[in-house]
């Protein structure tokens, strides 16, 4: 196995005590949330690993330590032989790394900046990591990006609102391509968006995939969608890992009661099917 | 035959804006039958909210009923909404969070409602306040808590126990189950499946997922940019689609049962368009598949009550 990204025991607790002097004064204990309890998997390279689970499972959790948006509190996150905790030392290797994992935010209305056009959305990581130096070209490379993802050179000019929630999540893709991933974390890219408008942006993840080689954390609760999607699934129940497995054999054998549960509930259109 | 719980005809919903009126619902005409559920699908945009907001009356300006007639057991609505508004007619919204007061135990939420809407004395509210709970599966001990001491799908059995406070005899539900998880999401549908059938009311769900359709409603009615595209039996509708948008929707709609990693999903290209840049003719007719030269001039109409398509008026050859 190629390991390309591990996760190694990864634990995440959140102190949801009351202040201190609430405690010395009416004896409240100390309280925590472990968000994330002990969760480990690996993900090859090239492929997609879907982490499946409710509101409250610790999924979008695991999404932020994996490209390095917060600490975890104890274990580590692998990316191809880097321990994403220790980057620090010296600014030119963080940025080597950094550069190489991307992430795509679940509501595309709320992870663009209003009041910036869409070319310096596009521009803004390919000046931080100092990626082409003339500007001409860097334009280029914005044009480039805008077509990979189905938009015309023409939209660099355009502001955020005057795109649809389909082309925005396509915008917020570019951005991440920009500074040339080839690890992605797309934390419920299409929740947001119509079922036909969610058949564009999946379609398209998926082609970047083939053409680029990427590597995908997909979180996402929506079990038809990793279906569609993932190689290998992860199903979290409140922070702890109750079932991994390759993805046909999830839907083939489900293992824990949980992951059946979920499956029982997800509703189907068995009537077109059997119909 | 009994006259239908409620009869929608010809409505039309406009907007006046600075550059000119937009028909936001135009010429919609449907009935609910007692202990039905019709479903209203579509795209966001299609004018499913305000679908439902029209039949409740809750149309703000600058936006009007511009024509059409809403009648509710054969008495017009339309014109004096606020008559069967939260009495009759039931409404519950999408998020429980936004739809409950933060400052009011649930307990005084119900007896509010129900002493807005039914002659009762404080004592008799706060019994039925009690047995409203029960239905909806929560411990009536819990009467004295406040909403943010419940979860998600607690929360909206609250929001549904006090659309049937009144005990309406059509409830609208608008996207009630988007912002729960799956698990909640099926007991709150059963849940919903359960009153109308037990009370004989009338219910309009209104969603975004083919999912919930197919496991939830007895009739369904598809919507594309105001209109009506289809709608018919749900059995028939998902298994038999005609309207072009219909089989797109339903193809494009991920499935559970025989996705793969490999195959790429059917998609409707394109977006459905703003209402100020409708497209002459039939409105889906730049993303259709399936196009004759007419649908680019003129708009179809509904033709044997199911579907508004150019493909499907000619009738067939005997």
């Amino acid at each position: 196995m190629d390991g390309f990204v591990k996760i190694n025991s990864l634990s995440r607790r959140f102190d949801l005590s009351e202040p201190w002097l609430a405690r010395v004064l009416m004896g409240h204990e100390r309280k925590y949330l472990d968000a994330v309890d002990n969760v480990s998997f690996e993900i090859e390279r090239g492929t997609t690993y879907a982490l499946v689970g409710e509101s409250g499972s610790g999924k979008s959790t695991i999404a932020k330590i994996a490209v390095g948006l917060m600490l975890p509190s104890s274990g580590s996150v692998l990316f191809d032989g880097f321990n994403l905790n220790d980057l620090g030392q010296s600014r030119k290797q963080h940025n080597q790394v950094r550069k190489r994992l991307q992430m795509v935010f679940q509501s595309p209305f709320a992870s663009l900046d209003p009041c910036w056009r869409v070319g310096g959305i596009l521009r803004e990581p390919i000046r931080a990591f100092g990626l082409i130096n003339d500007r001409r070209e860097e334009a280029r490379r914005v044009d480039e990006l805008l077509e990979q993802v189905g938009l015309s050179s023409s939209d660099a000019a355009r502001f955020p609102h005057e795109f649809s929630g389909g082309q925005r999540q396509r915008i917020s893709i570019a951005r991440a391509l920009a500074s040339g991933p080839d690890f992605i974390v797309c934390d419920e890219p299409t929740s947001a968006l119509d079922v036909s408008v969610q058949a564009q942006v999946l379609n398209l993840l998926k082609q970047l995939q083939r053409d680029l080689g990427l590597t995908y954390l997909f979180i996402t609760h929506d079990l038809a969608v990793v279906r569609n999607m993932a190689h290998r699934i992860g199903v979290l129940q409140s922070g702890k890992m109750v079932e991994e497995q390759e993805a046909e054999d999830l839907f083939r054998s489900p293992q824990s009661d949980y992951t059946k549960m979920l499956l029982d509930s997800a509703p189907r259109l068995s009537h077109s099917q059997t119909g | 035959m009994m006259d239908p719980l409620l009869s929608v005809r010809d409505l039309h919903v406009t907007f006046t804006t600075r550059h000119g009126d937009l028909e936001a619902l135009d010429g919609i005409s449907f009935d609910v039958a007692r202990g039905e559920i019709l479903g209203f699908v579509g795209e966001s945009g299609a004018g499913k909210s305000m679908m439902g907001a029209a039949v409740i009356g809750l149309i703000d300006p600058p936006g009007r009923i511009s024509g059409g007639e809403i009648k509710l057991a054969g008495e017009r609505i339309d014109t004096n909404p606020e008559s069967v508004r939260g009495k009759r007619i039931g409404m519950i919204f999408q998020d429980p969070l936004t739809s409950l007061d933060p400052l009011q135990t649930i307990g005084d939420q119900l007896v509010e409602t129900i002493l807005a809407h039914r002659k009762m004395d404080a004592g008799q509210a706060h019994q039925r306040a009690i047995s409203g709970l029960e239905e909806v599966g929560i411990d009536p001990t819990r009467l004295n808590a406040y909403p943010h001491e419940f979860s998600g799908g607690m929360r909206q059995r609250v929001v549904i126990a006090l659309a049937l406070a009144a005990e309406p005899e059509l409830i609208i539900a608008d996207e009630p189950t988007t912002a729960l998880d799956v698990s909640v999401q099926a007991q709150v549908l059963d849940l919903l499946r359960r009153i109308c059938k037990e009370r004989d009311a009338g219910v309009i769900l209104i969603t975004h997922d083919m999912g919930v359709i197919a496991e939830t409603t007895d009739r369904v009615a598809v919507l594309y940019s105001g209109k009506l595209a289809e709608i018919g039996n749900t059995t028939d509708v998902l298994s038999n689609p005609q309207h072009p948008y219909t089989k797109g929707l339903i193809a494009s709609t991920p499935s559970i049962e025989n996705g793969s990693v490999d195959a790429t999903l059917f998609q409707i290209p394109g977006a459905m368009p703003r209402l100020d840049a409708l497209p002459g003719g039939c409105a889906f007719h730049p993303r259709c598949n399936d196009m004759s030269p007419r649908c680019a001039v003129e708009k179809p109409a509904f033709t044997s009550g199911r579907v508004a398509c150019w493909r499907f008026t000619e009738e067939p050859p005997a």
